[in-house]
């Protein structure tokens, strides 16, 4: 089994990622200066979650089971590097962009052209490499999770690059605009995180446990369930657009149950029915609770998907809920507990303290459950009342706020989730640094003393 | 599935037919709307594009993010028929009765009709000069066109004259959020489209109606809660200069009681952004008929060009005025 440097690179690079992320992930901060108003606070939030953490993480854990998985060499790790350092610069342009109001109005596409440029090359260079990679695999055999690494790294490029091409670049006009842009966020959120997610929980679960995936068949269902009608969802039933466009997303959505059931059953028979074995690994426990989210999440989309409980939660605060239980709850849980087996892996070491790994993950299980348990109950509620014109606005948004309070505290418990994460891994690469530079030191000794010893 | 290029050619044909439904098509269908006859049938088209300070006015609502905590998007849950009567005409024992006769039918048949307050008023005390009193008014409202037609051919024999509304209903609508469902059209000339995930804030579709005053809606982005008690959204200041008075006050400064008064010697004025953000904000007025989402226009109206908001008012805003502090 062999590791390359260029992978610790891309793990560093997506700690910076991360720092960024912990440091906009306070929303609702209100204040009367123009670079903090809500309107800009909270698409910079989400771009930090999404390009900085979510996606990043996700590119390093994709390419090191490429890798892994090829039995093979990152190829080319330079350009890997630069590719990372490139995402970089283009999303803190991006985050800068949208502070200073040059945010382009898209929803998870807020960053300006300009930076989504950069950020576009960044994924090309790590990419291109990766597929690469895979193509030089000596393990000519694919397993499961490959088919899902590879249509990911092919459906980003496209679906970013038509997405901003055709809102950014050569407008198209009027509504044509908003159903592109939903069909971006959708082919983001679900096909995109599915894909790498999954991909990681059929080698993680499998691995950790030393048991055999259940059934390669049903976890072809599951791909092919996923990129066909993942990517069909996404256009609200509100969305003011000829009939057939929010009704065909409904029944995509629909569908999307048989890839959460079919998740859910590979799963099951691949553990004999036990769940003991999540609690024993903290990696084990990160991926099982993403696990869970992915298929609560996966039902709560799959029923509200129904027209009339669609209707009910439009626009209220149940959408943000579910929307964070996928990319949170079940991807970002996910992207940790690889992180947390790779990253030792990579250095060599034990991370300081197992500890601080347990804490992270009852701390951020418990952020992400006090971010969405209250805001799903209110949004329904929320919901319920808009129904009734009596009932005025004022008082329906004053009704929100109390569970709005609650989730703050669910986004506190999941800031500090990430502090600790931060340092984890910061411990780690300070030790394997301490370490290189120890034999450095001792390498350099060496060929001094000889050198002194002969004259 | 044991080829790289077998996997490669799922996941394309999958993209592929999903790029095929959600862009081409939406580009084939709505990308190339053009202007249309409204469905009033008089020579107007719609949408019209909007004014250029209203058009730097989406920039500021682009820029700041208001599409986070405001849809522009109306929903309505169907449209139903109203009879009105313009004209009691010169009979009007026999249009009383052909309304009386009208009112025992939704009795008869509730799931078809139901009688409007003006009718089920005249039904329990009966002086019969107040029904037909303050016309033009609406009766009855039903679902079923057909049955409409011969309601108004009915009352149209005994010389009275009435018409037939097409009147969208809806929760969105009875909150006063707008006049009918919106629709891709209303969005043709904006870019970006920002039609809203969320509602934090009211919905702003139709704002330019419900709330006209430019300088109402100054004043709400300065100091929201002045205008509105209880409202959650926060001040937006730093659109708005305060400045030291010099040569007498300027006439656009905003008129600030109590607490959120500036310093004596001192005025608030709104910068540009603040200018345009609310010619945009006046702007958002889509009351065109349209074929896909029709209603009827107040008739006396429904000549007057579809830009000029405060003469197109329709006879189904029906809780407009109560609702107007909610913006």
């Amino acid at each position: 089994m062999l590791f390359l440097s260029a992978a610790v690179w891309l793990l560093v690079a997506s700690v910076f990622g991360l720092i960024a992320s912990i440091k906009f992930h306070a929303p609702g901060f209100l204040a009367d200066s123009a670079c903090l108003t809500y309107g800009r606070v909270r698409p910079a939030s989400a771009n930090a979650m999404l390009y900085g953490f979510c996606l990043q993480a996700g590119l390093g854990v994709a390419l090191w089971m490429l890798a892994r998985l090829g039995r093979t060499m990152l190829a080319a790790p330079w350009l890997v590097i630069v590719g990372a350092l490139c995402w970089n610069l283009g999303v803190a342009a991006g985050l800068l962009g949208i502070l200073t109001g040059g945010s382009t109005g898209f929803e998870n596409l807020e960053m300006p052209a300009y930076a989504a440029s950069l950020v576009f090359l960044g994924y090309l260079m790590m990419v291109v490499w990766g597929v690469l990679t895979f193509h030089q695999r000596r393990e000519r055999q694919l397993y499961v999770s490959q088919w899902f690494l590879f249509a990911a790294l092919f459906w980003f490029p496209w679906t970013y690059s038509t997405a901003n091409l055709l809102l950014l670049g050569f407008q198209v006009r009027g509504m044509a605009q908003a159903v592109i842009a939903w069909w971006y966020s959708d082919n983001l959120l679900v096909v995109w995180f599915g894909l790498i997610g999954l991909a990681a929980v059929f080698y993680f679960v499998p691995k950790l446990t030393s048991r055999d995936l259940h059934s390669r068949y049903l976890a072809l269902l599951t791909f092919w369930m996923l990129i066909l009608f993942g990517s069909w969802g996404g256009i609200p039933a509100s969305a003011p657009v000829p009939a057939w466009m929010p009704a065909s997303s409904v029944v995509a959505t629909g569908l999307g149950v048989v890839t959460v059931i079919s998740v859910f059953l590979n799963m099951r028979r691949t553990l004999g029915g036990k769940c003991l074995p999540f609690m024993s690994d903290p990696s084990l426990k990160f991926i099982g609770f993403g696990l869970v989210a992915f298929v609560i999440g996966g039902f709560a989309s799959g029923i509200m998907a129904w027209p009339a409980l669609g209707q009910l939660t439009l626009f209220t605060w149940f959408i943000p809920a579910r929307d964070l239980l996928n990319s949170y709850g079940f991807f970002a849980m996910v992207m940790f507990g690889a992180v947390y087996y790779i990253a030792p892996q990579l250095v060599g070491r034990q991370f300081l303290s197992p500890k601080l790994v347990r804490a992270h993950f009852w701390i951020a299980a418990a952020g992400v459950l006090l971010f969405v348990v209250p805001l799903a109950v209110g949004g329904i509620l929320q919901g319920l009342r808009l129904r009734h014109a009596d009932i005025a606005f004022t008082d329906i948004a004053k009704g929100t706020l109390p569970f709005l309070r609650v989730s703050t505290m669910g986004d506190l418990l999941m800031a500090l989730g990430h502090v600790l994460f931060l340092a984890n891994l910061a411990g780690l690469v300070l030790q394997f640094y301490r370490a290189r530079a120890v034999s450095a030191w001792k390498e350099a000794t060496a060929e001094i003393q000889p050198a002194e010893a002969t004259p | 599935m044991n080829y790289g290029p077998l996997v490669f050619l799922a996941a394309f044909f999958a993209l592929a037919s999903s790029w095929c439904g959600f862009v081409l098509t939406p580009q084939l269908q709505i990308g190339r709307l053009q202007q249309t006859n409204t469905a009033s049938g008089a020579a107007v088209t719609y949408p019209v594009s909007r004014p250029g300070l209203a058009r730097q006015g989406l920039e500021v609502y682009r820029a700041n993010g208001c599409a986070y905590c405001h849809s522009q998007q109306v929903g309505q849950s169907g449209t139903a028929v109203e009879i009105a009567l313009t004209d009691a005409g010169t009979n009007q024992a026999a249009t009383v009765a052909a309304l009386l006769s009208l009112a025992k039918a939704t009795n008869d048949e509730p799931a078809v009709w139901t009688a409007l307050p003006a009718l089920e008023m005249a039904r329990s005390n009966s002086p019969a000069t107040n029904l037909l009193s303050g016309l033009p008014k609406a009766f009855l409202r039903g679902s079923n066109p057909a049955t409409a037609k011969a309601a108004v051919k009915a009352l149209d024999s005994t010389s009275a004259k009435a018409e037939l509304r097409i009147v969208p209903f809806g929760a969105d609508l009875a909150r006063g959020w707008g006049k009918r469902r919106t629709v891709a059209e209303d969005f043709l000339f904006d870019s970006p489209v920002m039609p809203g995930s969320q509602r934090i804030g009211p919905d702003l579709a139709d704002v330019g109606t419900r709330l006209p005053d430019v300088q109402w809606q100054l004043l709400h982005l300065y100091a929201p809660q002045l205008v509105v008690k209880g409202s959650a959204m926060p001040p937006y200041r730093f659109l708005f200069e305060k400045r030291a008075v010099e040569r007498g006050q300027s006439p656009e400064a905003l008129v600030l009681p109590g607490k959120f008064a500036p310093p004596s010697g001192y005025e608030v004025v709104p910068k540009p952004a603040a200018k345009a953000l609310a010619a945009y904000l006046v702007s958002l007025h889509p009351d065109a008929p349209l074929f896909d989402a029709p209603m009827t226009v107040a008739s006396a109206a429904a000549a007057t060009p579809t830009n000029s908001p405060a003469a197109s008012e329709p006879a189904a805003t029906n809780a407009a005025p109560a609702t107007a502090p909610a913006k």
